[in-house]
C-alpha cells in the first residue's frame, strides 16, 4: 500500500511538472497547439517556435530550448503518465477484481484532468480525433486482427456480419429516429437539431466499440463464441459506422431538400465499396506482408517491423482512399498470420507478438486515460436532460431488441444455437466507446448548432457504458453462469481428433449429399494448400503447418522447458541429455541408497544432496516414458539453455561487448581464440576459488604456464593439509579432488574419464561450497562404500559442466601431463585412486573435458 | 402433405426409424432420397462400391474409414435403415429434446458420437486403439509433410496422453476422458437440410 502511495504522490508531481511545462510553453507560444496536440500527436506545429533568439553576444554554455522539444516532450511525458497509471492501477488486484481496468484509467482520467484544471484553468489537452484515429487506434486494430482466433472468426462470420452490418444500421435508424419523435413530442425543450442531424447522431452512437469491448470481455473470459460474436461484431462494424457516419454528414451538408432517391442509392452503394473495399485493401496488405516476410531471411533483426509498417501502411491506404480503415487493418492482420508466423523466424514471431501488445496496450491505456482528461472541460458540457437521458434509455433498449431479433432468426440456422443468456450478454456488451466519441469530436460546429451536447451526450454514454455496464458486467456473468471459456490444454489425441472429425463432417456431407459449411472449409482448404501455401509460404515452413504436428511440437517444447527448469533447480541436466542413465540412474537411487544411506560421510553429502532432489521429484515421471520422443526438443532447449548459461557464468563482460556492438548479430561469438580464453579465465578463476577457500592457501597465478615444478610443490602442500584434518569440512574435499583429479583422466580409467570430464565444471556452483543445504547432510558414508555409487553420482553432475564447458582439445593436452604427474608425487592419492577418483568427480574444479562430441556447436 | 406422406410410405418402417434417429419425416424423406440417388442399381442396399462412387470421398483421407463404419463387421451391404441409422450419429443435439427424452439414448448423444469416432480409429474392433492403429490415422491424415519417424513419435506420445492404464493403447474409456473438454455436439454434427 505504501508502494502504492508513494506512485502516487510521484504521478501527481510529474503531473504537476508536465502542467509547468506546458504553462511555460504557453507563454511564449500563445498556446496555439496545445490544445489540440494532446497525446500523441506528431503534428509538428510547435516546431518552428522559440527559435527566434536576440543575436548572441557570446557563447552560451547552456541554454533552456523547451522549445524545441516541447511538443516530443510532452508526447512522451503523456504517455509516461499514463502507463504509471496503469501501473498503480493493476498494482492493487483487490479492485481491479470488481471494477474493470478500463473503468478504473478513465476514473484516473478524471484526476488527471482535475489537476491540469486546477493548474491552466482551462483544459489544456484533451483527445483529438487525429491522434486518436491516426496513432491510437491503428496498432489497436492491427493487434486485435493478427491476434484473431481465425477458424472461430471464419466459423462465425455470417453471426457477426448480420449483426455488424444490420444490428449496427438498426442502432443508428431507431436512435436517431426515436429521438427526433421525442424532440417532435417536445421532450427535450428547445434544441436546434433537424431529423438528419439526429440520424447522424444516431450514425456515430450506433457502433460498439472494439477498444471498450475487448478491454471489457478480455477480464471476464465469456465462452469462446460468445465473446467472437461481440468482438468481431466490434470490430466489422466500423465499416458500416464510417459510411453511415459519412453519408449523413453529407446529407446534413446537403440539406434535406436536396435528398432524392439517387443520393440514397449513392449512399448504399457507397457502403458496399466502403466496407468491401476497405477489406480488400487489407487482403492485398496482408498477401504484401506474407511475400515479404518470405525473403527476409537475411535481414532477421528488422523483419518484425515489415508487419507494423505494412500494417499501418494498410490502415492509411484506405483512409486515404477514404474506404474503411478499421476494415482493411483487420483483415490485414487475419491474413497475414498465418504465413507470418510460418514464414519468419521463431523471435521473430515473438518479438511481433510482443510488440503488438504493447502497442496495443499502451495506446489502449492512453484512450481511456484521455477519454477521463477530456471530460474536464466546461465548454462541452451542455446539459439536457431529456437528450442525455433519453439517449441512454434508447440505445440500452434498442441494442437489446436488435441483437434479440437478429439472434433468434440466425438461431434458426445455427448448428448449436446461442442461448438466451448469451444473447442478454451480448447486448449487455454492446460497450461505445472512443470511436462514438472521436467521430462526435469531427463533427462540423458550422453545420450541427448542438455539437457540444452531441459531445457531452457521447462522453455520457461512454461512461456509462464502459464503467456502468463494465462493472456490472462480471457479477451479471457469474449470476446468469454464462459459460465461461475453459483454459484448456490441448492434447494431441485432441487435437487427432478435432482433425478426423473434420474429414469425417466433410465424408458425411458427402454421402448425405448436403453441400454445408464443411463442404466450403475443405473446398476452400484444398485452395488455400493448391494456391495460397505455395505462394505465400516459404517451402521450408509449409511442411511444419499441420496442426497435429505444430501441437506435438508445441508439447515437446513445453516439456522441454520443464526438464530445464527442473534440472536446473536441481543443479544439472545430465539426465536430459543421458537417457540410458536417466534410466540407470533413477534405478541404482532407488536400490542403493536405501542400502548405503546411512553412511555417506559428509564430503559426499553436498553433491548427493544435490542428485537426491533430482532422482525424486524433479524427474518427473512422464519424462522416463517420453524420454524418447522428446529428446530432440530438448537438445535444442538444451542448446539454447547452454548460450544461457555460458553468457550468465562463464565469460560475461567480454562477449557481451562483443554482439554489443553490432545491430545485427545477435549470434554468440563463436570464434575459436575467445573460447579458449574463456576457458583459461574459467579455470584459472575456479582454481583461485578453491584455493582461497582453503584457508589461504595463495591460489596459483596462471593454470596455463603452470610448471610442473610448481605444481608439484603446490600439490602434495594440500595435501599434507587434508590430512590432518582429516575430511570433515567442506573444504577439505577440493583438498581431495584437487590432488586427485588428475587420476579421473588417467588413461587407465578410460570408461570414467569422459564422463568425469564433463561433470566437474560445476565449479562456480559447485555445492561443496554451500555446505549445508541439504537435510541429508547428516547421512555419512565412507568413501569405499561410495565407490558403488560412482555411476549414478556422476550422472546426476551438473549440467553446467556439460554445457558449459568450454572444449578445446589444445588445452587439454596441454594440462593432462601435468595432472597426471601429480599423481606420481603423491602416493596418497595413488592408494586411494579409486575413491579419490570418484570423489573428485563430485567436486573437483574442472580439468579440461575432452570435446564431448554432442556439444559441438552449442557455444 | 399429401406427397410426403404418400412417398413416406416408400419408406420401410419410417415411424420407428424417426423415433430410434430423431430425424423428423423431411429429413427422412431427403435422406431417402439420396439413398436411392446412391443405390444406382436399385438393389436396395448400398454396396462400397456406390459410396466409393461419391466424389468427395476418393480425396477424403479418412475416406475408407468411413465407408466401413457404415458396413457392420462382416456385412458388405447396408440397407436405408442402418444407413440412417449411422447418419443420425451427426444430427446436432437437440436440446429440448434431450431434457424429455431420457428414456432411450439417441445417436447423437454425445458418448454416441464419440464411439462412432472411436471406431474410425478402431480398425480391428477389439476396444482399443493400438499404436498402429493410432500410427495409420495419422499417416493417412498428415501424410507426406511429416517423416516416418516424426509420425512414430506422434503416435507414441498421444498414446502416453491418454493411455491411464497403461497397458498402451487407448481403450473407449481413456479416449472419451482425454477428449472430455473437446465440444463433441460442435465437432462432430452437420446441419442437415430439412
Amino acid at each position: 500500500m505504501a508502494t502504492l502511495w508513494r506512485f502516487t504522490l510521484f504521478l501527481c508531481m510529474l503531473l504537476m511538472a508536465c502542467g509547468g511545462l506546458s504553462l511555460a510553453s504557453e507563454e511564449a507560444e500563445t498556446r496555439n497547439t496545445q490544445t489540440e496536440t494532446g497525446t500523441g500527436s506528431s503534428s509538428n506545429t510547435t516546431g518552428g517556435g522559440g527559435h527566434e533568439a536576440a543575436p548572441i553576444t557570446t557563447l552560451p554554455i547552456v541554454t533552456w530550448k523547451w522549445h524545441h522539444i516541447s511538443v516530443q516532450y510532452l508526447v512522451a511525458l503523456w504517455i509516461l503518465v499514463c502507463w504509471l497509471c496503469k501501473l498503480i492501477i493493476e498494482a492493487n488486484h483487490s479492485v481491479t477484481n470488481y471494477i474493470p481496468e478500463s473503468a478504473l484509467l478513465i476514473c484516473s482520467g478524471f484526476i488527471l484532468g482535475g489537476m491540469i484544471w486546477g493548474a491552466d484553468k482551462m483544459q489544456t489537452f484533451s483527445l483529438s480525433p487525429t491522434v486518436f484515429f491516426y496513432f491510437l487506434l491503428p496498432q489497436i486494430i492491427l493487434d486485435s486482427g493478427y491476434h484473431m482466433p481465425n477458424k472461430l472468426f471464419f466459423t462465425n462470420l455470417g453471426a457477426i456480419l448480420i449483426h455488424a452490418v444490420i444490428g449496427t444500421c438498426w442502432n443508428a435508424a431507431s436512435l436517431g429516429l426515436s429521438l427526433w419523435g421525442c424532440h417532435m413530442g417536445g421532450a427535450m425543450g428547445d434544441l436546434d437539431i433537424g431529423l438528419l442531424q439526429y440520424l447522424l447522431f444516431g450514425s456515430l452512437m450506433a457502433a460498439v466499440d472494439p477498444v471498450a469491448v475487448l478491454a471489457v470481455f478480455d477480464q471476464v473470459h465469456v465462452n469462446e463464441v460468445l465473446f467472437i460474436i461481440v468482438f468481431g461484431e466490434s470490430l466489422l462494424n466500423d465499416g458500416v459506422t464510417v459510411v453511415l457516419f459519412n453519408v449523413f454528414d453529407a446529407f446534413v451538408s446537403l440539406g434535406g431538400g436536396r435528398i432524392n432517391a439517387a443520393e440514397i442509392v449513392k449512399g448504399i452503394v457507397s457502403f458496399f465499396v466502403v466496407a468491401f473495399g476497405g477489406s480488400l485493401v487489407g487482403i492485398a496488405f496482408g498477401i504484401l506482408i506474407a511475400l515479404l516476410t518470405r525473403c527476409t531471411k537475411n535481414i532477421q533483426i528488422i523483419e518484425p517491423g515489415f508487419i507494423f509498417v505494412m500494417g499501418y501502411l494498410s490502415y492509411l491506404t484506405a483512409e486515404m482512399l477514404s474506404l474503411s480503415a478499421i476494415l482493411s487493418t483487420t483483415f490485414c492482420g487475419v491474413l497475414c498470420q498465418k504465413y507470418v508466423r510460418a514464414n519468419m523466424d521463431e523471435s521473430s514471431v515473438q518479438t511481433v507478438k510482443y510488440a503488438m501488445k504493447v502497442f496495443a496496450n499502451g495506446s489502449e491505456t492512453i484512450i481511456f486515460v484521455f477519454l477521463g482528461i477530456s471530460a474536464i472541460d466546461k465548454v462541452i458540457w451542455v446539459w439536457n436532460t431529456g437528450f442525455i437521458l433519453l439517449t441512454l434509455l434508447f440505445i440500452f433498449v434498442y441494442r437489446f431488441i436488435g441483437v434479440f431479433f437478429l439472434q433468434w432468426i440466425l438461431n434458426r440456422y445455427r448448428l448449436v444455437p446461442i442461448e438466451l443468456i448469451d444473447m442478454v450478454i451480448m447486448s449487455y456488451g454492446g460497450l461505445r466507446g472512443a470511436v462514438a466519441y472521436g467521430l462526435a469530436v469531427l463533427l462540423d460546429e458550422n453545420k450541427i448548432k448542438e455539437k457540444n451536447l452531441m459531445i457531452c451526450t457521447t462522453l455520457i454514454v461512454v461512461y456509462f457504458t464502459v464503467i456502468l455496464q463494465g462493472i456490472t458486467m462480471k457479477p451479471l456473468v457469474m449470476w446468469l453462469k454464462v459459460k465461461r471459456a475453459e483454459v484448456t490444454e490441448v492434447s494431441l489425441l485432441e487435437k487427432m481428433t478435432n482433425k478426423m472429425f473434420n474429414h469425417t463432417l466433410v465424408a458425411i456431407e458427402d454421402i448425405s449429399g448436403q453441400i454445408g459449411d464443411n463442404y466450403f472449409r475443405s473446398k476452400w482448404r484444398h485452395f488455400e494448400e493448391k494456391w495460397m501455401t505455395p505462394l505465400l509460404m516459404k517451402p521450408s515452413a509449409r511442411k511444419k503447418q499441420d496442426e497435429v504436428f505444430d501441437v506435438f511440437h508445441q508439447l515437446n517444447l513445453k516439456d522441454a522447458m520443464e526438464y530445464v527448469t527442473e534440472g536446473e533447480r536441481s543443479g544439472s541436466l545430465e539426465f536430459v541429455r543421458n537417457d540410458s542413465a536417466i534410466l540407470d540412474f533413477k534405478k541404482k537411487l532407488e536400490s542403493e541408497y536405501t542400502e548405503v544411506l546411512p553412511d555417506i560421510p559428509p564430503y559426499m553429502i553436498n553433491n548427493h544432496g544435490a542428485m537426491f532432489t533430482m532422482g525424486r521429484d524433479p524427474i518427473p515421471s512422464v519424462s522416463l516414458e517420453m524420454h524418447e520422443q522428446t529428446m530432440k526438443a530438448m537438445r535444442e532447449a538444451e542448446a539454447v539453455d547452454a548460450h544461457h548459461l555460458l553468457d550468465q557464468h562463464l565469460y560475461k563482460s567480454r562477449k557481451q561487448y562483443r554482439h554489443g556492438f553490432s545491430r545485427s548479430d545477435f549470434k554468440i561469438n563463436r570464434d575459436e581464440k575467445e573460447v579458449q580464453e574463456i576457458f583459461q579465465r574459467t579455470m584459472r578463476n575456479r582454481l583461485e576459488s578453491f584455493k582461497s577457500a582453503k584457508m589461504g592457501v595463495s591460489p596459483p597465478k596462471t593454470i596455463v604456464k603452470h610448471s610442473k615444478k610448481e605444481q608439484q610443490e603446490k600439490i602434495p602442500n594440500g595435501k599434507s593439509m587434508s590430512k590432518t584434518k582429516l575430511c570433515h569440512s567442506g573444504d577439505e574435499d577440493f583438498e581431495f579432488s584437487e590432488g586427485d583429479s588428475a587420476s579421473g583422466y588417467d588413461s587407465s580409467y578410460p570408461s570414467f574419464s569422459m564422463r568425469a570430464t564433463y561433470r566437474p565444471g560445476a565449479g562456480i556452483e559447485n555445492p561443496a561450497f554451500m555446505p549445508d543445504l541439504d537435510p541429508m547432510d547428516l547421512l555419512q558414508i565412507p568413501p569405499w562404500l561410495a565407490e558403488s555409487e560412482l555411476d549414478s553420482s556422476m550422472v546426476a553432475l551438473s549440467h553446467r559442466a556439460q554445457v558449459g564447458l568450454p572444449r578445446t582439445p589444445s588445452n587439454l593436452r596441454r594440462l593432462a601431463p601435468l595432472r597426471i604427474s601429480t599423481r606420481s608425487t603423491d602416493s596418497f592419492t595413488l592408494e586411494n585412486i579409486p575413491d579419490t577418483q570418484q570423489m573428485d568427480s563430485d567436486q573437483l574444479p574442472p580439468p579440461p573435458p575432452p570435446r564431448p562430441p554432442r556439444d559441438d556447436g552449442y557455444v | 402433405m399429401g406427397s410426403s406422406s404418400s412417398s413416406r410410405n416408400k419408406i420401410p418402417n419410417a415411424q420407428e426409424l424417426m423415433d430410434q434417429t430423431g430425424f423428423s419425416s423431411a429429413h427422412l424423406l431427403r435422406l431417402y432420397d439420396r439413398f436411392e440417388c446412391l443405390d444406382r442399381d436399385n438393389r436396395g442396399y448400398l454396396s462400397p462400391d456406390d459410396f466409393e462412387a461419391v466424389g468427395g470421398l476418393a480425396m477424403n483421407p479418412i475416406g475408407g474409414r468411413i465407408i466401413d463404419a457404415f458396413f457392420s463387421s462382416g456385412q458388405d451391404t447396408v440397407d436405408f435403415s442402418s444407413f440412417v441409422r449411422i447418419l443420425a450419429h451427426f444430427r446436432p443435439t437437440d436440446r429440448n429434446r434431450n431434457k424429455e427424452g431420457t428414456q432411450q439414448e439417441l445417436p447423437n448423444s454425445r458418448t454416441r458420437k464419440l464411439k462412432f469416432a472411436f471406431q474410425l480409429y478402431d480398425l480391428d474392433r477389439d476396444g482399443k486403439i493400438s499404436r498402429e492403429e493410432l500410427l495409420q490415422v495419422l499417416r493417412a491424415m498428415l501424410g507426406l509433410q511429416v517423416t516416418e519417424e516424426q509420425l512414430q513419435s506422434i503416435a507414441e506420445r498421444a498414446i502416453q496422453e491418454a493411455d491411464l492404464d497403461k497397458d498402451d493403447a487407448i481403450s473407449f474409456d481413456e479416449f472419451k476422458k482425454s477428449l472430455e473438454k473437446v465440444d463433441i455436439d460442435t465437432k462432430m454434427s452437420i446441419g442437415f437440410l430439412k
